[in-house]
Parts: C-alpha cells; structure tokens; sequence
C-alpha cells in the first residue's frame, strides 16, 4: 500500500468516524444493542449454565463471546449501511472521481469499522468485567480472541461492502443484516452444540459461526479448542468476501 | 352517518392498507417463528433444570410469539397513523363530520385482523411442530381472543405515538423499546428459575411477564385462573392507557390542524 492509497484510507475512515460521533442516532443503538443482548442473555439465562453437562466454567463469559463476535459482525454490517447511504446520496461518486485509489476508499471503510466496533468492545467488555465474567485465558489466548473479533469484523464489512456497492441503495440493508443475523443464530448461541436440539443442531455442525464461537469460548476459557479451524474460516472468509467486495467496486465503477 | 359506520369506513380502510403491505406484515409473521425454531432448539436442554414446568421447551416458546406479534402492532399501527398525518391526510379527514372514536377505533381494526391471522398461525405452526396446548380447544379460543386483545392494546399505544410524535421514522424508532421490554421478561426462563436476582426483579415488575405466562399458562399448565386473569388484567389496562392517551392527543392533533 503507498502513501496516496493510505491517505484516500485514512480520509474515508476519518470522515466516517466525524460522522458517527457527531450523529448520536448512528451510533447510540449500535453500542446500546449489544449490551442489551449482554444483559438479556448472560442476566436472564444464567441458569442455563447449571444444566447438566453443560461443560463451560463461566455463563457469562460463554455469552460474552457471542455478544463479542456479534458486536464484530454488526459493526461490519452498520458500515455497510454507511456505505450504502453514501453511495445513495451521491457522495460516493464524488469520491471515486477525487481518490486516484479506490482500494483507499474500500480499506478506509474497513478501518472505520475497526474502530467503531473496537468501542463498542470495549465497552461491553467492561460491562462484562463488572458483571462477573471470568477469564481464565493467559494474554496469548486473548490476543487470540481479539484477533478473531476483527477478523469477523472485517469479514463482515467486505460482506456488507458487496452489498452496498452492487446495490448502491438503503433498501439492500435487509440484505446486509438479515444473513448475518441467520448465521449468527443457527450456532450454538445459548448452549453448548451438544445440548443443542433438533435442526439448530444439524445445522450449526456446519455453520462456520460453530467454528468461530467454540474457538473464542476456548481461548477466554484458557482451554483453547478449534483454534485453526476457526482461523482458518475467519481468513477463507475474508477472502472471499473481499473477492466479492472488489467485484462490487468494479460494479460500481460500471455503473458511473 | 352513525358512529357505527363511521367505525366501518375506517376500518375497512385499515384493513385493507394492512392487507396490501406485505413488506409490514410478512415480518411480523415470519421473524416470531423463526425466533421461536431458533429458541426451541437452542434452549431445550433448558428443560432440564429442575423445575422447569415442561418437557419440551417448544411449548413454553411458543407464548413468545404472541408478544411479539403484539409488538408489532405497535410499529404498524403507528407507522400507518404517521403516514396519514405526514401525507395530510388527518388535515383533510378533520374536516369531516368524522369523529374521533370513530377514527381511532377504525385505525385499530387492521392490527385487530392481523393479529387474529398471526394467533391462528402460530396455533397452527406450534401444533405441527409438535406442540401441545394443554387448555384444550376452548383454551385455544382463549390463547386467539387474549393475543388479539393485546395486539390491539399495542396498536393503540402506536397509535398514541404516532398522534404524539407525528413521524413515522419516531415510531419505528419505538419497536427495540418494546423489543428490551419483551427481553427483559420471564420470556426465556420462568421466572422462579431466573439465577439473578436483579433480572429477576425486573421482569417482575415488567408488565410484558405477565401477558406472557398468560398465554404460556393456556399451552402449558390448563386453566390457571391467576395467571389468565393477570395476563387479561395488563393487556386490559394496556388497551384502555393506549385509548385514552390516544384520544386525549387526538383532540390535540385535530386542533393543531
């Protein structure tokens, strides 16, 4: 990446950010849902934690994870409505005629949802940590966990990006959410995948968001399990979603 | 032209915008059951926590649905009343001998048939899905007649928004308040298994408890005359809040205009 491109990614990101902080209705119900699915969760269902077999030390912490992972993905989501908003306004063209990089513009996006939802985690992990959550990972295990939320995140942004950038409208954000939410959901988000029943069970065997939550519960646990599968889907992910995103861009560009 | 009539005109215009917007009603019918597919599998080793008053945690879902429906009416019937309001269309009608039950209980019609539609639905889909309801056929005309009681109370009180708030984005805005009310209830636990004591607390004083473990009693427990009477208590003071505040802004709107 040279200096221009970085520059086109820093004035996306920036401009983004400005935005978010001067809006509070842009950014109050993203920080304030993950908290309220927090609360709702870890406070009404703790006793969940004391069924038989169950198996994870911590209630709390187990919907910690979720509430993190989540917390990544809307955060690549709510960009993506940014993006579309942008492009639905106009503003995006102007800035496709300004940037001599446009990959600028795509890397700018992904580095706002970054920070965004670095906030958002920062927060709700504090919130967490007064709650009682407790983490039985060393610092490798939590860099581990870290690194997964972000690579989500950006998955999610390149995902939400190739909708935005194909749809150039507010009326695809269904289309940005509503997936994300299914796969979110059709993982083991209360119990553990053994205690799962039914067709959730069947079907989180092959969702990729098993993977990611198992892994993540892992590392806070201290007791890492599917760490390389979990990358592995993370990084396979990212890569085809940015394919998608990059298709999109060019898509845009077709369509002036 | 009677009060009656009036109500009938409004009503069928009610209905029928609520009929021809599927992108409303399509939600409100399939985001409940899939949440409640979602839950009933995810939540079934829930079932055995001692205590926990049934086998199959289907049936205990399955109450949430009916709220949900409910809190939808709020953003449908509000949105609908905020569209009027916005297009002129309460300017125009104010200047008919219209009167204002009239409009009020018409506007409620369309929330009372679509929650009459999504009660049966979601007998239906439960029953094929395995569920049980343990009030019998009788119980379940009961489970129909309190989902669309409440349904109304709730469309009125989107009613009172819309009238307050005059902005269709304000009451959409309204819905993750209903839907943290809805969450912060014995929605997902009954409430003496609720491990902490605060969340505990809340949904004892969250009336949306209450209209749950009503309809839960009906498909779980029978005829539970206490939780039948509290369930049809709050949806009651819901509905008459949600009207009289409805009315009371009514007149200020129709002077306003």
């Amino acid at each position: 990446m040279n200096g221009r491109t970085a520059a086109v990614a820093f004035a996306v990101a920036e401009r983004h950010l400005r935005k978010l902080v001067s809006s509070p209705a842009l950014f109050i119900p993203p920080l304030v849902f993950p908290l309220f699915f927090f609360t709702a969760f870890a406070g009404g269902l703790s006793a969940v934690g004391d069924v038989p077999d169950f198996g994870y030390p911590d209630y709390t912490g187990f919907q910690y994870v979720f509430v993190l992972l989540q917390t990544a993905a809307f955060g690549g989501v709510f960009t993506g409505f940014s993006m579309a908003a942008d492009w639905s306004s106009g503003f995006a063209r102007r800035m496709m005629l300004a940037a001599p990089h446009r990959f600028g513009i795509a890397l700018g996006y992904v580095g706002a949802a970054l920070v965004r939802t670095v906030v958002i985690v920062a927060f709700v992990t504090v919130v967490a940590l007064i709650a009682g959550m407790q983490v039985g990972g060393n610092g490798i295990d939590l860099v581990g966990l870290y690194a997964l939320a972000a690579i989500v995140n950006v998955v999610a942004t390149l995902f939400a990006s190739g909708i935005a950038l194909r749809f150039r409208t507010m009326s695809a954000t269904p289309l940005m959410q509503i997936p994300v939410f299914l796969v979110l959901f059709m993982a083991p988000v209360y119990t553990p995948r053994h205690l799962l029943g039914g067709w959730v069970h069947s079907v989180a065997n092959w969702n990729p968001a098993t993977a990611l939550l198992e892994a993540g519960r892992g590392l806070l646990a201290g007791r890492p399990v599917s760490v390389a599968l979990a990358y592995g889907c993370a990084i396979g992910l990212a890569a085809l979603f940015g394919l998608f995103s990059l298709r999109g861009m060019r898509a845009a560009e077709r369509a002036g | 032209m009677t009060l009656l009539q009036q109500v009938r005109w409004i009503a069928q215009r009610s209905v029928l915008r609520t009929i021809r917007q599927p992108a409303q009603i399509v939600p409100s019918l399939i985001f409940p059951l899939f949440l409640l597919a979602v839950n009933s599998a995810g939540l079934d080793a829930a079932t055995k926590l001692p205590g926990f008053p049934t086998s199959n945690y289907l049936n205990f879902a399955l109450a949430v649905c009916f709220l949900q429906a409910a809190l939808f009416a709020v953003s449908i019937a509000g949105t609908d009343l905020a569209d009027d309001i916005q297009t002129g269309f309460l300017n125009r009608l104010s200047l008919t001998p219209m009167r204002r039950a009239a409009l009020l209980l018409g506007h409620l019609a369309g929330v009372m048939v679509l929650g009459l539609i999504q009660a049966c639905l979601y007998i239906l889909v439960g029953i094929s899905a395995g569920a049980d309801i343990e009030a019998g056929v009788g119980g379940a005309l009961v489970l129909v007649v309190l989902s669309v009681l409440t349904c109304t109370g709730f469309g009125a009180i989107g009613v009172l928004a819309a009238l307050r708030m005059g902005s269709s984005e304000a009451v959409q805005g309204l819905f993750p308040v209903m839907f943290v009310l809805l969450f912060l209830s014995s929605m997902s636990l009954p409430r003496d298994l609720i491990a902490n004591d605060w969340f505990r607390t809340v949904a004892t004083w969250n009336p949306v408890s209450y209209l749950v473990e009503g309809v839960r009693s009906l498909i779980i427990t029978g005829w539970d005359g206490e939780a039948l009477a509290l369930g049809f208590l709050v949806s009651i003071v819901v509905l008459v809040l949600g009207i009289a505040g409805a009315s009371a802004s009514m007149r200020t709107r129709l002077v306003r205009t």
